[in-house]
C-alpha cells in the first residue's frame, strides 16, 4: 500500500497560493488519472485540479474554502500495492526515502545538494538554504581554471562566507515577511532586507521619534477601512485581539457605545432653532437596517424607462371584470405581479446571502414585501408565498398590507421572512431612485410615477404613459447579467402584458 | 413636408469601412460542414480517398488528446505553463498536412498540430514547456522552426527564409503561422509588406481563434481579416478553420502558388480557441459561456467523425482503434514528461552559437569546475 500527496501546484506562473473552492472526491472514493480532485481558485482563474495518479481518496488535507500555500500538500492518495514510480525509484537499502518524498532527483524530491527539486510548478522552494560545504582546496582550483584576468567581482569564487551564526538564517524557512523579497530580488536583496528588519527589531522605541505621533494602532487593514467608514479613531481604541491587535468587534463596541452616548444629549431640547428628534422605534430600526445594508451588501443599481400604456389599458379593463370588482386595482399591482413572473424565471434574484454558512440561499418562494409609508416611518411588510395567488387575491393582499401598515398595525411575523421587495416612489410624483436593500434580500424594484410623455411609439412620436423603473441588487449575489435580464423581463411585462403568455 | 428622394445616398459612418476596392467576399470556403455534410466549392476541388480522410481523423483526435494531456500536466504541476490548441485542431492539421516534405513551416508557440505533422515527438514540444530546453527538436530535419514566443516576429522569419530560397532557386515554400492577435504587430505589417515587394514565396496562415489573450478580434479590425491582404497586394481567403478539408484544400493551393512564383497568400483560418489562451489564462473572465457553446457545434473532430460514420467510411472499429492509440499517446507523454531528466547545467553553453567560441568554452570550463568544487556536486 503506497500514498502520495498531491502538491498544490503553481497554475498560473508565479502564484504563490490558492484557495480551494471545493472538493469534488470525498475520502474513499476511487479516482482515476486526470479525474478532478477539486476546483482552486488563484489569483489569475478557477481551474480543476486533475488527479495525477490512479487510486482511491485517504484523506483531504484542507477544507474547501481554505487557502492553501503552493507546493502544500492537499491530498492523500492511495495509489495500491504496485509501488508507483517514486517508490521503485528509490535505490534499495535506502530507507530514509518514504512514498510521500518522492526519491532524489524527481520533482518534488531531494536533489544533490540537500534542496527540493522543484524544477516546474511548485513555485519557491521552502526548504532552507544553505551553503554547500566546499572541498578543501577547491577554490584554489576553481580560480586555476578561470581565465585570466576574468573577474567576475561578486560572483568570484574567494568571496566571503556570508554571516550565519549572527541573526537569523539568511533564507528563513518561516512565512516571514523579511524572506519575502528574496524570492524577487535574490540574495543580496534578501540580505539587506534582513539587515533591515534587524534593525528595526532592534530600535523598538523608533516609535517615539521626533515627528511621529506614536506607534500606529495594530489592526488589519479591512478593519481599518471598516473603522474609516464609520468614523471610529483607532488610537483611541484597545485591542482585544492577539497582541493589543484592534478588532471588528473592538471597531463594533466603539460605535454601539458611542450612539448609546448620544442619546443623551439627543434629549436635550433645542435651543437653537434646530430640533433634536430622538432615534428610537421605527426610526431606529430603519436607520439600523439602512446601514446594515448598505455596509454589507455592494448595491447596483439599474434603471430601465418603460412605455406602460398597454397595462394601463388593460388595468381599465380588468378593473371592470366581476373577479376583481372590490379590490383595488392599482398600478402597483401589475408591476408585482411582473416582478413575480420575472422572478419565476430568475429565481436566484430571490435569494439570501448566508454569510455564516457562506452559502447563497434561493428561497423556494416569494415573500413579496411592499414599502410602506407609514405615520410611524418606513416598514416593509410582505405577502407571504405571493407567487402563488391569483391577480384579484394579490390586490387583495395588497390593499390589505398597506391598510394594516397605515394603520400601525402590522403583525411582526408580517415585517420578517421577506424575500423581494417593491418600494412605490411613484406615488409621491418621484420619477425614480436608487433604493436600498431590505436587509437580508438581494433586489428592490422602485417603481416610479406613471407620466404621459412623449414617446416613439411605432416610428411617430406620441404622448404615451412612461414610468421608470429602479433595480438595486445585492451584487455579492447577483451579477450584471441576471440583474439586468430581471429588470428587462418585468420591463417587458409592463410594456407588454401579453408577454405573459410566453413565460 | 415633402419625402425624401428615393435616390438620396446613406453616408457610411465609418469611413472606409465600405471602400470599394476592398473584395466584399464574405463567403468561408467550407467543403465539410458543421454537420459533416460534403460540400463542393468552385475553386477549391479536393480529391481525397478515404484512408486520407480516415488518417486525417486520427491526426485530430490524437492531437487533441496529446493537448489534453499537456493540460493535465500543467494542472498537476509537471509543466510551468502550456498554451492549448483545443479547437483549432482543423486548422494546423489541415495546414500542416498541406505542406510537402522541403517546405519549412514557422510556428507560434501554440502549433502542436503543425509540430505532429512534421514528426516532431511530442514530448520535445513538451519539454520546452517543462522548462528543461528551449525546444529540442531539429527544424532543418523536421521543417518546422523552433517555437517563437515574440508575437509576430516568426513572419519576419518565414520571409527571409522565403526570399533565401527565392534566390537558391529552390522549389519550395514557407508557411508562417500567425494569429489573429499579431496582425497588429509591426512585423507581421513588414513581413507582408517584404513578401510582397519581393513575391516571396511564403503563405500567411492566421489561425483567427477570436481572441487576442482576452481582446475581441473586433477590437482589432475594423476589417475580416483576410481582406487586409489587398492593402498588401496579394491575395487573402477566407477558409473554415475547423474544417479540416478546406483548410488542407485552400493551403495547398496557396502553397502551390507560392512555389510556382506567384507570391505570397494570406489564409485566414476563422477558428476558435475552445480553451484558455494558456494554463494562465481564466476566459471566463472575458466571455461568454453562449459562445464556446456556439462554437462547440462547429467542433472540428465530430464533423470528420459524423462524415466517416454516415458515409461508410469508417467503421466502429476504427474509431476504437484511434481512441486506444490516443490513451496510449497520452500514457506516454505522461510517463516521458514525468521522468525527463533534469538538463546539465553546463549544456546551456553549448547551443548559443553554431560553434563554440574560445570566450564561450573557457566560460563553460569554469562553471564545471566551480560546480565540481562542492562536496556533495551531483555531476
Amino acid at each position: 500500500m503506497t500514498q502520495k500527496q498531491f502538491k498544490l501546484p503553481d497554475v498560473g506562473e508565479g502564484l504563490t497560493e490558492g484557495e480551494i473552492l471545493q472538493w469534488m472526491v470525498a475520502v474513499g472514493d476511487t479516482v482515476a488519472v486526470n479525474q478532478p480532485l477539486c476546483e482552486v481558485e488563484t489569483a489569475k482563474a478557477a481551474v480543476e485540479l486533475p488527479s495525477p495518479w490512479a487510486g482511491t481518496v485517504v484523506e483531504l488535507l484542507h477544507e474547501a474554502g481554505t487557502m492553501v500555500d503552493v507546493g502544500a500538500p492537499i491530498i492523500t492518495i492511495d495509489v495500491g500495492g504496485a509501488a508507483g514510480e517514486a517508490a521503485a525509484a528509490v535505490p534499495a537499502g535506502s530507507g530514509a526515502a518514504t512514498a510521500d518524498e518522492p526519491a532524489a532527483g524527481l520533482i518534488g524530491g531531494a536533489a544533490p545538494g540537500g534542496r527540493t527539486a522543484v524544477l516546474v510548478g511548485y513555485g519557491p522552494r521552502t526548504t532552507e538554504a544553505r551553503r554547500r560545504p566546499r572541498r578543501s582546496g577547491a577554490a584554489a582550483a576553481a580560480r586555476a581554471t578561470a581565465l585570466p584576468g576574468a573577474d567576475y567581482g561578486s560572483g568570484g569564487t574567494d568571496r566571503p562566507p556570508l554571516p550565519s551564526d549572527d541573526g537569523p538564517p539568511l533564507l528563513a524557512t518561516a512565512p516571514d515577511m523579511r524572506s519575502k523579497p528574496v524570492r524577487h530580488g535574490g540574495l543580496e536583496v534578501g540580505r539587506q532586507a534582513e539587515a533591515a528588519a534587524r534593525r528595526e527589531d532592534a530600535a523598538p522605541s523608533r516609535g517615539s521619534a521626533p515627528g511621529r505621533r506614536g506607534p500606529r494602532p495594530l489592526a488589519k487593514p479591512p478593519v481599518r477601512k471598516y473603522a474609516k467608514d464609520l468614523g471610529v479613531d483607532l488610537t483611541a481604541l484597545t485591542g482585544s485581539g492577539d497582541g493589543g491587535v484592534i478588532t471588528r468587534a473592538d471597531v463594533d463596541a466603539a460605535v454601539a457605545e458611542r450612539s448609546n452616548g448620544s442619546a443623551a444629549p439627543a434629549a436635550r431640547p433645542a435651543t437653537t432653532g434646530e430640533q433634536r428628534i430622538p432615534v428610537k422605534g421605527v426610526r431606529k430600526a430603519t436607520a439600523a437596517a439602512m446601514v446594515a445594508s448598505a455596509f454589507t451588501a455592494p448595491h447596483v443599481t439599474e434603471f430601465l424607462t418603460v412605455d406602460v400604456t398597454r397595462t394601463m389599458k388593460l388595468r381599465n379593463r380588468l378593473a371592470a371584470r366581476p373577479e376583481l370588482a372590490g379590490v383595488k386595482v392599482s398600478p402597483l399591482l401589475f408591476v408585482a405581479r411582473a416582478v413575480l413572473l420575472a422572478a419565476q424565471r430568475h429565481p436566484v434574484v430571490n435569494s439570501s446571502w448566508d454569510e455564516a454558512a457562506q452559502e447563497i440561499v434561493v428561497h423556494g418562494q416569494v415573500n413579496l414585501g411592499i414599502a410602506a409609508a407609514t405615520p410611524r416611518g418606513l416598514i416593509v411588510p410582505n405577502v407571504k408565498d405571493a407567487g402563488r395567488l391569483s391577480l384579484a387575491e394579490l390586490a387583495g393582499a395588497l390593499a390589505e398590507l398597506t391598510e394594516t401598515a397605515r394603520a400601525g398595525r402590522t403583525a411582526p411575523e408580517d415585517m420578517t421572512g421577506g424575500t423581494l421587495t417593491i418600494t412605490n416612489v411613484g406615488v409621491f410624483g418621484v420619477d425614480t431612485g436608487t433604493p436600498i436593500l431590505n436587509p437580508g434580500e438581494s433586489a428592490i424594484l422602485a417603481f416610479g410615477a406613471v407620466r404621459e410623455m412623449p414617446w416613439v411609439h411605432k416610428g411617430k412620436v406620441r404622448p404615451r404613459q412612461v414610468t421608470q423603473l429602479a433595480l438595486s441588487f445585492d451584487h455579492r449575489i447577483i451579477d450584471g447579467e441576471l440583474g439586468s435580464r430581471f429588470l428587462a423581463d418585468v420591463g417587458a411585462l409592463l410594456h407588454d402584458p401579453g408577454v405573459a403568455l410566453a413565460f | 413636408m415633402t419625402a425624401l428622394p428615393e435616390t438620396t445616398e446613406m453616408v457610411d459612418p465609418v469611413p472606409g469601412a465600405d471602400a470599394p476596392h476592398l473584395p466584399q467576399r464574405s463567403e468561408l470556403v467550407q467543403l465539410l460542414t458543421p454537420e459533416g455534410e460534403r460540400v463542393e466549392h468552385p475553386d477549391y476541388a479536393l480529391e481525397i480517398s478515404d484512408e486520407e480522410l480516415r488518417n486525417l481523423y486520427r491526426d485530430l483526435v490524437l492531437v487533441r488528446r496529446w493537448d489534453v494531456e499537456a493540460t493535465a500536466l500543467q494542472r498537476q504541476g509537471e509543466l510551468g505553463i502550456w498554451a492549448s490548441l483545443l479547437g483549432q485542431e482543423a486548422a494546423q492539421i489541415g495546414a500542416g498536412r498541406a505542406m510537402a516534405a522541403d517546405d519549412m513551416a514557422f510556428p507560434t508557440y501554440r502549433e502542436h498540430g503543425v509540430a505532429w505533422t512534421r514528426g516532431v515527438d511530442p514530448l520535445h514540444v513538451i519539454s520546452l514547456f517543462r522548462g528543461v530546453d528551449n525546444g529540442g527538436w531539429d527544424p532543418v530535419a523536421t521543417g518546422f522552426n523552433l517555437y517563437t514566443v515574440v508575437i509576430g516576429a516568426q513572419c519576419l522569419h518565414a520571409t527571409g527564409y522565403a526570399m533565401g530560397l527565392q534566390r537558391d532557386g529552390a522549389e519550395n515554400a514557407t508557411l508562417a503561422f500567425l494569429g489573429d492577435g499579431a496582425t497588429s504587430q509591426g512585423e507581421v505589417n513588414e513581413a507582408m509588406i517584404w513578401a510582397a515587394s519581393f513575391s516571396a514565396p511564403v503563405v500567411f496562415f492566421c489561425q483567427n481563434n477570436q481572441y487576442a489573450i482576452s481582446v475581441p478580434l473586433e477590437r482589432q479590425s475594423r476589417v475580416p481579416l483576410y481582406q487586409r491582404a489587398a492593402g498588401f497586394g496579394f491575395p487573402g481567403v477566407r477558409v473554415d478553420g475547423n474544417d479540416v478539408l478546406a483548410v488542407l484544400a485552400v493551403t495547398r493551393q496557396a502553397l502551390q502558388a507560392a512555389r510556382e512564383g506567384q507570391g505570397p497568400t494570406f489564409i485566414e483560418a476563422f477558428t476558435y480557441r475552445m480553451g484558455a489562451h494558456t494554463t494562465s489564462d481564466d476566459p471566463t473572465r472575458y466571455r461568454l459561456a453562449s459562445e464556446l457553446e456556439e462554437w462547440k457545434l462547429r467542433d472540428p473532430i465530430a464533423r470528420l467523425k459524423a462524415h466517416l460514420s454516415r458515409q461508410d467510411k469508417a467503421d466502429a472499429a476504427f474509431f476504437e482503434s484511434v481512441e486506444r492509440e490516443a490513451d496510449q499517446l497520452a500514457e506516454r507523454i505522461r510517463g516521458g514528461t514525468v521522468d525527463m531528466p533534469d538538463p546539465d547545467p553546463a549544456a546551456m553553453f553549448d547551443t548559443v552559437y553554431a560553434e563554440q567560441t574560445p570566450w564561450l568554452a573557457a566560460q563553460r570550463d569554469e562553471f564545471v569546475a566551480y560546480r565540481a568544487s562542492f562536496e556533495e556536486a551531483g555531476e
